[in-house]
């Protein structure tokens, strides 16, 4: 078991053309992924690396029955590639563009209310379960076969904690990078419930950082849904009030939003927070009784 | 991206929003030359810095004398203004708003923006105008009042009447309920159409004259949505920004300068700030965030280490790479010849991890470049603490 995707999941990439989306799609089909489809409007006929290229995302549904999208496409046309997926019927969208207007996330989000599709980003890593799919721009090879999920704000610093977990010979079962952005799609508190209900997943990694309540939200819920154990990072102690800190969402905004305040909720939660991101595996370790 | 206050004031002007009549003045003698035209019994002289606090500090003046509008630009103009937003070196006036003044009866509190929990753009307001509304809303909560906006549809009338009402518009003064209702709808086309991610009116004022007017205005956008406005793109005003911060934008680096000494040069927004955050562990402050972002090359890295050494308070560089997708060795290939480029006077240490690391850190080690090499994160802060001396 893993959540979310595994080695059935048949995969159409939007922008599959383009530097990023020919790029990684290419990775991501080495990686084992069942990448069945592309997408660039203009562009059928075409093929990247073997894989078919297609004029709309419907047509990719009709021809290859591909049930999840990823996607590359540049921020200004992204909203509409997003609900283009949704409207073929895609049932799980994962959008890497980083710089998407809020607003226009906030009518993505609004339109795709009440449809069976889910959305993971946009401004994020991607979704791997290990040594079944990766769909996203993680590096595989850093990925270990095991028992630990995690879910995460973050990309590199995600990358740091799967290192840890595969060095210490614990390993992942589903890796998910919810995003940077202030409105997502998917967040910690409808990652978790998945994890908690996986039988191969035996402890939870969830990275946070400074902006919004996610966190806390997720503190709610963990102390009355979630038996695993939970290791959190929250990244941003240092940050200063009022600075955006890279991601579009990591900003302590009116006092709220700041590191400690989450580190409280989701201690009070029982989550066992660590401070230093170095011994995020050694943490999880631990708490399993390894 | 921040705007100054006149610059919101015309925008609201375009959206059917009420404010003052009011311009833009850079000298004395253009405050005189607008004093004549605007010929009204109260003049209003406003220093335009991107900073809240400025009736505190001095930047606001008010007069009935015409003759006195130049001698108070005079004095605003070229002024530094400290207030609890601009740290202790405080910001430089550069220009003014003037305007007419007004009689007021009661100051309310207004503002929009998203919702992240839900999503929706969402109206905040009070009747406690004048007010930081993070005060409010720590010690009088429910003194807030909240209104989502359902973005399928759109505004509408009931969402202002909702607001209006809880605000108690009707026992306050039942003359501006419409207007009121009119004004939301106005500001969230305009928070819309603009890519706004801030509106705030504070004070939003019932005039003695039963008028609605936005004494105050403060608009920021959301930069993810600015290709999409030359107009707002125009209203940037780079006096108020770090110098440091134009630079790394320019190079498309995202660098925040920080208080501490040890600069910090990382790749990945979430990852430099955990970089920060195990400085502080292992004893010492980060001078910076700066992400490299996931292509780091030769020329950013060497622009990561001008900005960084143009720091005077960078006592050394700490350089924390994740290879992913980047790979390790290109990175020590970007160190190698950016060190060659510019002349690095501090101590540094360089930690990768992933794709091609070993390789990475041999081509370091073999550089002669003055350098520590780290594979482990907490032994890198350490080694780079160590090095700087821990911070007073």
């Amino acid at each position: 078991m893993s959540i979310l995707v595994n080695k059935n999941t048949r995969v159409v990439v939007q922008g599959i053309t383009g530097k990023e989306g020919s790029f990684h799609a290419t990775q991501c089909k080495a990686y084992g992924t069942k990448v069945v489809a592309g997408v660039t409007p203009g562009k059928a006929g075409q093929e990247v690396e073997g894989i078919p290229v297609f004029n709309t995302v419907a047509d990719a549904v009709k021809k290859t029955e591909c049930d999840t999208s990823l996607i590359f496409v540049p921020p200004p046309f992204c909203a509409d590639a997003i609900l283009e997926a949704a409207e073929a019927g895609i049932k799980l969208v994962i959008c890497i563009t980083e710089g998407i207007p809020v607003n226009d996330m906030v009518k993505v989000k609004r339109a795709l209310r009440g449809r069976d599709v889910r959305l993971i980003g946009p401004n994020c890593p991607g979704v791997i379960t290990v040594d079944e799919a990766k769909i996203g721009i993680m590096p595989g090879f850093i990925h270990k076969k095991g028992i630990v999920g995690v879910v995460s704000r973050s990309g590199t610093l995600t990358y740091e904690a799967v290192h840890q977990l595969s060095t210490l010979g614990l390993g992942e079962t589903t890796c998910v990078g919810i995003g940077g952005d202030p409105v997502n799609g998917t967040g910690f508190v409808d990652v978790l419930p998945l994890f908690e209900k996986d039988s191969e997943t035996q402890a939870i990694v969830m990275i946070g950082e400074i902006g919004g309540d996610a966190e806390e939200k997720a503190a709610e819920f963990i102390k009355k849904n979630v038996k695993k154990p939970v290791i959190s990072f929250i990244a941003g102690i240092t940050a200063p009030p009022g600075r955006r800190m890279g991601h579009a969402g990591a900003i302590i905004s009116g006092g709220k939003g700041t590191a400690a305040e989450k580190m409280k909720s989701l201690e009070a939660a029982g989550v066992k927070v660590v401070k230093n991101p170095a011994e995020i595996g050694a943490a999880v370790k631990k708490a399993l009784g390894r | 991206m921040n705007v100054h206050e006149f610059q919101a004031k015309s925008l609201f002007a375009q959206f059917g929003v009420p404010v003052p009549r009011g311009k833009e003045i850079t000298s004395p003698d253009a405050a005189t030359t607008w004093a004549n035209e605007l010929n009204t019994p109260v003049f209003v002289v406003k220093a335009q810095i991107h900073a809240g606090g400025r009736g505190k500090a001095g930047g606001v003046k008010i007069t009935k004398e015409k003759a006195a509008v130049a001698g108070l630009a005079k004095e605003l103009i070229g002024k530094t203004l400290v207030t609890h937003q601009t740290g202790p070196k405080g910001r430089q006036v550069h220009r003014l708003l003037m305007e007419e003044g007004a009689n007021i009866a009661k100051e309310l509190y207004l503002s929009i923006l998203v919702d992240r929990d839900t999503g929706w753009p969402t109206f905040i307001a009070s009747t406690e105008g004048g007010m930081e509304i993070e005060e409010v809303a720590a010690h009088t909560p429910e003194k807030i009042i909240k209104e989502a906006i359902d973005p399928a549809v759109g505004f509408q009338g009931h969402n202002g009447r909702n607001v209006a009402f809880a605000l108690g518009l009707q026992n306050i003064e039942p003359a501006v309920i419409n207007p009121f209702v009119k004004m939301l709808d106005n500001l969230y086309r305009l928070f819309m159409e603009k890519n706004a991610a801030l509106i705030e009116i504070n004070p939003l004022i019932i005039t003695k004259e039963k008028t609605l007017v936005a004494l105050d205005g403060k608009v920021s956008f959301d930069d993810n949505g600015l290709f999409k406005h030359e107009d707002v793109q125009k209203m940037r005003d780079l006096n108020e920004e770090e110098p440091l911060e134009i630079e790394a934008a320019a190079n498309n680096l995202n660098y925040v300068k920080l208080d501490g000494n040890i600069g910090c040069m990382v790749n990945g927004a979430g990852l430099a700030m955990a970089t920060m955050d195990v400085i502080k562990l292992a004893g010492s402050e980060p001078a910076n965030f700066l992400d490299v972002g996931g292509g780091a090359t030769k020329e950013t890295v060497a622009a990561g280490f001008r900005i960084l050494l143009s720091d005077p308070n960078v006592k050394g560089i700490f350089i924390n790479i994740f290879g992913g997708i980047v790979r390790c060795e290109r990175i020590a290939h970007g160190v190698i010849e950016a060190a060659k480029e510019v002349k690095i006077t501090v101590p540094l240490v360089v930690r990768l991890q992933g794709t091609n690391a070993d390789e990475g850190r041999k081509l370091l080690a073999e550089s002669g470049l003055k350098l520590e090499v780290a594979d482990d994160l907490w032994e890198a802060a350490q080694k780079i603490v160590r090095l700087t001396g821990k911070a007073a």
